[in-house]
């Protein structure tokens, strides 16, 4: 069985307090703040002010340049304020905030269930599509699905890869969409390859899922799916990173950036992006709800919920019985890569695949201590780096060592802080330096 | 024995041999450097600290030689009487520039600004910064994890335990700027150093709505612009919901002071305006005191 050469964990993967849940619909938010801002490049632009009456799926804010994506309203109602409001980490961030008025969408989006696979487009349109319905990648990186799918002169597509893998722990979010949305996602796949004139795809899914895998390969058996493969995976953390999954599928290497993985052929899409792109393209639905898991050991109810953007954290955590007693900590995302969330009022946005409550005795970090050069985080590095080599320098503000040790090519995957004996911070003060010498390089580059 | 001699001899021709070809080789070689830089980095602080923008102190005296025009160079810590001195040593007019020194403006201490969670990672204000807003609901206040006082070379930042904020001992602070640099919320401010360590400034830079400030903090800038109407100097300019006392027009009357809802005009080693007239009779006997601090600051 495959995956990725190098370095990787093996974290108890919890996904047994969710997995069974069916995906539910939460009922719908009587307000909504829809950030501007909910993917990778330049924020959106508004394009509605205070006192506009807005549909559901109308378009509020329209994408500022190529590497952004639209954003549309997740609810019918009034647009009561466009402002600077606090986000799930408390920094500010422009939103803007919707009251709802019953549930009215756009005329021109198909609401209905039946699965619609002829799809006779052309790359050009299916790509302007998806890029009108503001689609993201959904795993949780919301890299604008559109600027993906635009292959560079001179390259070519030749294998597209769907990441099945969900590697973080507790999430069982895209696990839930393979098993329920197969056919919606199989069509997505579909229409993904015309986009990309490839065919051949292959959809990566780790092997602690097998009823997945099974249920996909019975469904492109029976209906005749052509070019698409499942391929179960050995689990190993960080397989749904980009690079680590070309590697797991492909066996070829993507070089450091700037290099984009179609400089090996290969572009990747996430599961629940491949359901979103079926809905955009063949139902002219925009993206403006997903599917979160949320899950906790102590949670009184765990579950899978199909969300509009703009529902807060509180309504989920609510929704599941509160949080446990005791210090607790929310994670928007899984525990390896999400993100600590200090204001639960903050909005759901498009990257947020799970919402984790630790609680217990997991909630605290042990204590630091010195580092005893085992090398264990180099040996669980899944990009070849020197852990506590680049931590080492970043404390130490050294930039230019640390960018000839290759800082910027981590993929903040938490391997090496998951992995250290002396429970140093290692991930943190990499980051910091990645963050530096990423604005060094930029700013090199403006002076030329 | 014999041997013995013939080593001895034998390295000792060697070496004179030797000295006199690098003799030679150091003469045809030899580097051209104006005296007056070592004269000019013996005038030079030499603390190395990168305050005037160039590598060390050695860099900066190269400078200071080879330009022409000086004005824009400035040792902050050697101050205007190292620029004067070396300035005249080379004949050149030197850089006017007041002294400085570095003020941190967040009056957020942990009576005012309370903690709604808690952090346990790495104790430091830029590794916070990357993660999250910090402990409080303000998102632009200090973390006082003290990036700014290990970054200070001269011992002048510490963190006050009680507070939880950085304070500034003002003889030692040379206004270097690193503290500038480290604080990753950009909360301390090079202003003018007034005599006796005098200062005045609105110790917070939270851009949020008074509604949010008032949530998070009861020390913060509401941006209610009362200040800005009472300063007879047009030193305060409010933006962005937040006031700002310009160090350069604000001539220490301390009338704001008292009209700040949230007290957070912070003044240091001056006394309050007496607050009594203000509050029988609102408008008109406040124009006494007025005049008597105006009189008093301009001595």
């Amino acid at each position: 069985m495959k995956t990725f050469p190098i370095g990787g964990i093996h974290p108890s993967d919890n996904k047994k307090w969710s997995k069974d849940k069916a995906i539910e619909s939460l009922a719908l938010p009587d307000q909504v703040a829809v950030p501007v801002a909910q993917h990778i490049g330049a924020p959106a632009t508004p394009i509605v002010a205070k006192g506009d009456k807005v549909l559901t799926g109308q378009l509020i804010a329209q994408a500022t340049g190529f590497v952004s994506s639209n954003i549309h309203s997740p609810i019918s109602g009034t647009v009561t304020a466009i402002d600077m409001l606090p986000c799930g980490q408390g920094m500010q961030r422009q939103m803007i905030v919707i009251k709802r008025e019953g549930d009215e969408w756009v005329d021109t989006i198909d609401r209905s269930t039946e699965l619609k696979r002829e799809c006779t487009l052309t790359p050009q349109e299916i790509i302007a599509k998806i890029k009108d319905a503001g689609v993201v990648g959904m795993g949780g990186a919301t890299f604008p699905t559109h600027v993906k799918l635009s292959v560079p002169d001179g390259q070519k597509a030749e294998i597209l890869i769907i990441n099945g893998v969900e590697c973080e722990p507790y999430l069982t979010s895209d696990y839930r969409t393979m098993l329920e949305r197969g056919e919606e996602l199989l069509t997505g796949v579909e229409i993904l390859m015309r986009a990309l004139q490839v065919d051949k795809a292959v959809i990566g899914v780790e092997n602690n899922k097998p009823d997945a895998v099974a249920h996909l390969r019975d469904l492109i058996k029976k209906n005749n799916y052509r070019g698409i493969e499942v391929m179960a995976l050995k689990t190993r953390y960080p397989q749904g990173g980009e690079k680590q999954l070309i590697a797991a599928v492909t066996g070829r290497q993507v070089p450091p950036p700037p290099a984009l993985p179609i400089s090996v052929g290969a572009v990747v899409c996430n599961a629940s992006t491949a359901v979103a792109v079926y809905e955009a393209v063949q139902k002219n639905k925009p993206l403006i709800e997903r599917v979160v898991t949320i899950t906790g050991k102590h949670l009184e109810h765990t579950h899978n919920l199909k969300l509009r953007f703009g529902t807060t954290f509180q309504t989920v955590v609510d929704y599941a019985g509160g949080l446990p007693e005791g210090d607790v900590k929310v994670i928007n995302g899984g525990p390896m890569m999400g993100r600590a969330v200090v204001n639960l009022a903050a909005p759901i946005m498009k990257g947020c695949s799970g919402i984790t409550v630790i609680s217990g005795r997991d909630v605290a970090r042990h204590k630091e201590q010195a580092c005893i050069k085992c090398a264990k985080c180099v040996a669980a590095c899944p990009m070849g780096l020197e852990p506590y080599l680049l931590s080492k320098l970043a404390r130490k503000k050294m930039w230019d060592r640390a960018e000839e040790h290759n800082i910027v090519d981590c993929i903040e995957c938490g391997c090496c802080s998951y992995t250290c004996p002396s429970n140093l911070p290692l991930l943190d003060y990499i980051r910091i330096g990645k963050q530096t010498v990423m604005g060094n390089i930029r700013a090199r580059a403006l002076k030329k | 024995m014999n041997e013995l001699l013939l080593t001895v001899l034998t390295l000792c021709v060697l070496g004179g041999l030797l000295a006199v070809i690098l003799y030679f080789v150091a003469q045809k070689f030899k580097v051209e450097e104006d005296p007056r830089i070592d004269e000019v980095e013996k005038m030079l602080p030499g603390a190395n600290c990168g305050g005037c923008g160039f590598a060390g102190c050695r860099a900066m005296a190269e400078a200071m030689v080879k330009n022409d025009d000086i004005t824009t160079l400035y040792c902050p810590v050697g101050g205007a009487d190292a620029m004067h001195a070396m300035a005249s040593y080379l004949g050149k007019s030197a850089p006017v520039k007041s002294p400085q020194v570095a003020t941190m403006l967040c009056g957020g201490t942990c009576a005012k600004r309370p903690k709604i969670n808690h952090y346990d990672g790495a104790k430091s204000c830029a590794v916070v910064n990357t993660l999250y807003v910090g402990e409080t609901g303000c998102a632009f206040g200090c973390l006082g994890y003290g990036d700014c006082v290990s970054s200070c070379q001269f011992g002048a930042l510490s963190v006050n335990p009680e507070t939880g904020l950085i304070e500034v001992d003002m003889d030692k602070c040379t206004a270097c700027g690193a503290c500038v640099k480290a604080c990753p919320k950009g909360l301390i401010e090079l202003r003018k150093k007034w005599p006796k360590n005098r200062a005045i400034y609105v110790a917070c830079r939270s851009k949020s709505r008074g509604a949010a400030v008032m949530k998070a903090c009861k020390a913060g800038c509401i941006g209610c612009g009362k200040c800005e109407k009472v300063c007879p100097f047009g030193a305060i300019s409010v933006e962005n919901n937040l006031a700002y006392i310009d160090p350069e027009k604000c001539k220490l009357c301390r009338k704001c002071v008292n009209e700040c809802p949230t007290g957070a005009i912070h003044i240091v080693n001056m006394e309050p305006l007496p607050k009594e007239p203000k509050a029988p009779a609102a408008k008109s006997p406040a124009a006494e005191p007025k005049g008597e601090v105006k009189t008093e600051s301009t001595k």
